[in-house]
Parts: structure tokens; C-alpha cells; sequence
């Protein structure tokens, strides 16, 4: 565990999530040392130097993304993504409840790097007690003088807003997301253009997960150079681990990126239930590859870099989810079939036939009314969707169908009669 | 004013203010969740209202109701008891859990307690993979989370649930 917490502080410090103790523990700090001493383009380049990359997947590095906001073009919107809608993550909500502040301070300071007046919180619909408690906050820092107009008697303005969502997986992707803010469906758009020059109202728009802007204010407070001694080289700073399935202590976890598949389960999760053998680990969430739990697993560090180069997987938003010796996979693929079946937006074909078949034949499997000839046409649908579709749920869909038949066949093969 | 607007009126300024006045559009899902906090579901009037309100087709609206799926055209129990089953959830039991608390009310996923009060769904990841078994409690315009269930407290509430609701039933007649 990291000494001190960085971004789960409400551990440490009662009472966090309240506006005063907020403030009593620096709070805002940040965001006042910004507006009032900086200039935008100096914190854009702490958080770019800092080597912060975004938590909700795509490990894209925060600054950059920033950075691609043109400055002839107006107004300018951050919209924060709090649809944590993945199976097997759990942290934005533990942010948003317990540290709210830290996060809306961080979507305030990002909001001034780019210059934005307006800026939304899209929740997903499920969040609605989180989100009326997120209004309520707005309504106390409005009142504090640290939203509204000109700030510290500076010219900058900033308003805040939030946004349900209403149960649509699809909307934790981008586009989809803005799609969805702008009163339409949650249909991914074809890119480019991108949210940075034609995002919100076709406005340059910057897009982070609640985990990336709450590392925001720690970064600014004690500088990138801070930051960037956590971690390893290529994947700086601390990241939370969402631990959840076959564990003994499930919950989330702060650690530095870096640390292994075995520290996490075993230190810190407390290890199998029962004293079972582990025999899989899902990286991140139901859109992950199978990953077999081997001691080359076990032993790969957590970070960007090392999870595809070693285990061919992705370190994604870090939803582990532990699988032991009583899971068939090919039960476990039926689950994320199904899931991706209900979730695809219908937009593109190979996506909405190919997670409808896929379900089917892994119905068909799981029931024991399957031929052996199924599980490769199973793999073979699962390729026909791969690299055809406009946003990755498609790609997603397919991981655990391709790493389970080619890893775990057994599992499939004694399911058929 | 139609009937939307002269019920919430106050609000609905509230929900258009938060957006750009060129993009009303946007308002639509705020708009549909205010229709459907009272019953539990939009009904036809309130989709024509939300149309008029924000000057989109009721066919648009129809199309949002129908993709998202919070949202809900028909009429159910006053609460909605929606489980996750998902794959986190279900390593820890929340499939059994679903199925034994379906045995003991008596009615199948996606049915309504004989009492009108419950219908039980099974649903997708509601972000609490780790305090599995959960569910959601939607209904009177809120969504409460409940987690680390046992059947034994699920039932527990169903009943608190179903007591209060008789107390405001003999409170009100």
C-alpha cells in the first residue's frame, strides 16, 4: 500500500467528503495556486511533465490530450466521466462518495487549463443519490467563491454541472458519452473528428475519468516531479485496483502502478478463498483477456507497459477479477456474452450480430446441446467482429470468447457431449 | 404550459439552466427522469409534453426511452429490486441469491409481487462488485444501493418496506 493515500485520503482523514474538512486539509489549494499564479499553459505542462495517464482504460497520457485543445476555436468543454459502468469496477464510486471534493477540484483545475467556462460531470443513471450529492457540493463551492465569476478576482469564470446517464454501458465510451449529454442516444461517432476539436455542441472538448482528475490536485500541490518518482519510468503515479471475484478480501486497492498480480491478491486481497487454486485473472473487467494464472502472471508488474508486453492483456481501468479452480470458462465467456450482447448499441453490424451469435453459441455450449464443431465457430464469429467496428466495445466483446477457447479449450470441450 | 411544465415548473427552469439555451436537447434525459418520478413510468402525455417543452419529435423521445434502459414505458411495481448478476457478482453467489429470493416471493424475474409493490429484475453491473450479492431499490423517484445481502436481510427489508407501505396506505384512507 502506498505510505499515505493519495487519491482514497477519506481512509485517513474522517469527515473528507464535507467542505470544511476539505478545506482544513488544503483543499483547493491547488486550484487557487492555479488560477491566481499560473498561466494555463503552465499547468498543462506540470500534469504533462507529472506523466499522469488516463485511468479509465486507455492509459492515454493526460497532458497531451489537453494539450490538443485548439485555441481558435470557443468555448471550451471538460466533461468528466463518472459512467463506471465496466463488470468488476468499483473506484470512481468510492472517489465520488468519499473524496468528492479532491475530484471536482481536479475537474476544476483541468477545466482552467483549457479554459473552460462550463464543464459537466456525466454520471451514469444508477449514481443518482452520488450526483444529488455532487449538486449539493457545487451549490456550497458556488457559495465559497470558488465557482462562479472571476475567481480570486481573476477573469476566469467556471460553472459545474452534472448529467445522468440512464443505464447504457456504451456511454463510459467518449463519443457515446457526449452523444448522450447532447439529448441522443448513446451511439458512438465516427472519428476523426476528435472530442478535442469537435466534442461537446461540435465544440473542442476534453474527456477524463474521475480517477485521472482526482490525481490533478496532489500533482499540482507537490509538483510532477512528486508524481513521477511514483510508479515505474513509463507508468508513473499510484493507480486503484478494483479486486473483486474469487478473493478472499475484495475491495479496492492504492498502489503504486507497478506493483504484481501476486502483491495484490495475496498481500493485500488476502489471497483464495478456502485455500483454493487460483486459475485465472481477468485485468480489466469483462472486457479483458483471459489471463492463466501462472507464476509469470502473478509476478507481472501492474502498469501499462508490462501487462501487454508480458501477458498479451491490458491493464485497462485495473478491474481484477480473480477466477479459481471451480470456474468453467466457458461459463464465464456465457456471462460476458451475454453482457456485450445487451450492451452493444446496435450501430455497427459485425458488433450487433456478432455478440447475438456469440451468445447464442455460448448458451448452446454452457447447456451441453453443443457440437464440438461449435467452439470453433464460437472463435470463429469472435474474429469477425475483431477490427470492424467503431468504438472497442466490439473488441471487447471478443476477449475473453478468443482467450478462453485458445487457453482454456478443455473447459469448452467437456461441455460437449 | 401543458402538464409537465405546471408540475414541475420550478425544476424544469432548474434542469434547462443547465445548458447552453441553443442546445434544449440536451435537457431531454433530466426531463424524462422528472416524468417518470411519480409512477414509476413515462406515460404518452409525457412524452408529448417533453416534445413540446424541448422541441424534439416524440419519435426521438420514444427512441431514447427505448435505449436507455432506466427508463421505463410501462407500468411495474411501485419498487424496482434489480440484482446484479453479472460476472464479479455471480462468482459470489448473487445468481442463487436471485433465484432464492424469487422462490421465496413467489414470482419469477421480471414479475410483480401479487401486492404490486415489487418487481424483481436482474441487471448489469451496478459498480459494487465487491459487496456482491447487491441490488438497487428504484422507486418514489430514488435509486437506494443494498449490498452484502443475505436472503435473510433482503427479506428483512422487503417486509420493512411492505409495513411502511401499509402504515401510509391506513394513513392516508
Amino acid at each position: 500500500m502506498a505510505e499515505e493515500y493519495i487519491l482514497l485520503r477519506h481512509r485517513d482523514i474522517p469527515h473528507l467528503d464535507q467542505l470544511d474538512v476539505y478545506l482544513a486539509n488544503g483543499g483547493f489549494g491547488a486550484f487557487r495556486k492555479a488560477v491566481t499564479t499560473m498561466q494555463p499553459l503552465d499547468v498543462l505542462n506540470e500534469i504533462k511533465n507529472s506523466g499522469l495517464r488516463g485511468r479509465g482504460g486507455a492509459g492515454f497520457p493526460t497532458g497531451l490530450k489537453w494539450s490538443f485543445i485548439p485555441n481558435n476555436i470557443w468555448p471550451h468543454y471538460v466533461v468528466a466521466n463518472a459512467d463506471e459502468s465496466e463488470p468488476g469496477t468499483f473506484k470512481d464510486r468510492e472517489i465520488l462518495e468519499g473524496n468528492p471534493f479532491q475530484f471536482l477540484e481536479g475537474l476544476m483545475i483541468a477545466s482552467y487549463a483549457v479554459q473552460a467556462n462550463l464543464s459537466y460531470v456525466y454520471l451514469r443513471g444508477e449514481f443518482r443519490q452520488i450526483g444529488a450529492g455532487l449538486e449539493e457540493r457545487i451549490a456550497q463551492l458556488e457559495k465559497a467563491g470558488l465557482l462562479g465569476d472571476n475567481l480570486f478576482g481573476n477573469q476566469y469564470s467556471l460553472r459545474l454541472h452534472t448529467h445522468l446517464g440512464a443505464g447504457a454501458y456504451i456511454c463510459g465510451e467518449e463519443s457515446a458519452m457526449l452523444e448522450s449529454l447532447e439529448g441522443k442516444l448513446g451511439l458512438p461517432r465516427l472519428r476523426p473528428p476528435f472530442p478535442a476539436v469537435h466534442g461537446l455542441f461540435g465544440k473542442p472538448t476534453v474527456i477524463n475519468n474521475v480517477e485521472t482528475l482526482a490525481n490533478v490536485p496532489p500533482i499540482m500541490e507537490k509538483g510532477a516531479f512528486w508524481y513521477h518518482c511514483l510508479g515505474t519510468e513509463r507508468s508513473p503515479g499510484v493507480k486503484i485496483f478494483c479486486l473483486s471475484g474469487c478473493v478472499n478480501k475484495p475491495g479496492n486497492y492504492e498502489l503504486p502502478l507497478g506493483a504484481t498480480y501476486r502483491e495484490l491478491i495475496f498481500n493485500y486481497g488476502g489471497g483464495i478463498p478456502g485455500g483454493r487454486k487460483i486459475k485465472g485473472i481477468l485485468s480489466a473487467g469483462a472486457s479483458s483477456s483471459i489471463i492463466p494464472a501462472d507464476d509469470m502472471a502473478l509476478d507481472c508488474p501492474m502498469d501499462y507497459e508490462s501487462v501487454p508486453a508480458q501477458l498479451g492483456a491490458q491493464l485497462g481501468s485495473a478491474s481484477v477479477i480473480i477466477l479459481d479452480d471451480r470456474v468453467n470458462l466457458a461459463w464465464l465467456v456465457k456471462k460476458t456474452a451475454h453482457f456485450f450482447k445487451h450492451e452493444s448499441c446496435g450501430k455497427c453490424t459485425p458488433c450487433r450480430e456478432g455478440t447475438y451469435w456469440m451468445m447464442h453459441l455460448a448458451d448452446r455450449i454452457v447447456a451441453g446441446q453443443a457440437k464440438a464443431s461449435d467452439i470453433d465457430l464460437l472463435n470463429t464469429v469472435a474474429h469477425q467482429v475483431q477490427n470492424k467496428c467503431l468504438c472497442p466495445l466490439g473488441e471487447f466483446a471478443i476477449m475473453s470468447v478468443m482467450s478462453g477457447v485458445e487457453k482454456f479449450r478443455p473447459d469448452f470441450e467437456e461441455l460437449i457431449k | 404550459m401543458n402538464g409537465l411544465q405546471s408540475k414541475y415548473s420550478a425544476e424544469i427552469q432548474q434542469i434547462l439552466a443547465k445548458y447552453p439555451p441553443n442546445q434544449r436537447a440536451s435537457a431531454v434525459m433530466p426531463l424524462l427522469y422528472l416524468a417518470q418520478r411519480q409512477s414509476g413510468y413515462i406515460d404518452r402525455q409525457s412524452v408529448q409534453d417533453i416534445a413540446e417543452i424541448i422541441g424534439l419529435s416524440t419519435t426521438d423521445i420514444d427512441a431514447l426511452i427505448g435505449f436507455y434502459t432506466l427508463y421505463h414505458d410501462q407500468p411495474a411495481g411501485r419498487y424496482r429490486l434489480q440484482v446484479c448478476t453479472d460476472l464479479p457478482c455471480a462468482l459470489r453467489g448473487a445468481e442463487d441469491f436471485l433465484h432464492n429470493l424469487c422462490a421465496n416471493l413467489g414470482v419469477k424475474v421480471g414479475e410483480t409481487t401479487p401486492d404490486g409493490l415489487f418487481t424483481i429484475e436482474e441487471v448489469t453491473c451496478l459498480a459494487g462488485c465487491h459487496r456482491a450479492p447487491l441490488f438497487q431499490l428504484q422507486g418514489d423517484g430514488e435509486i437506494a444501493y443494498h449490498e452484502n445481502q443475505t436472503i435473510d436481510t433482503a427479506l428483512a427489508l422487503v417486509n420493512e418496506m411492505r409495513r411502511r407501505a401499509a402504515e401510509k396506505e391506513a394513513g392516508n384512507g
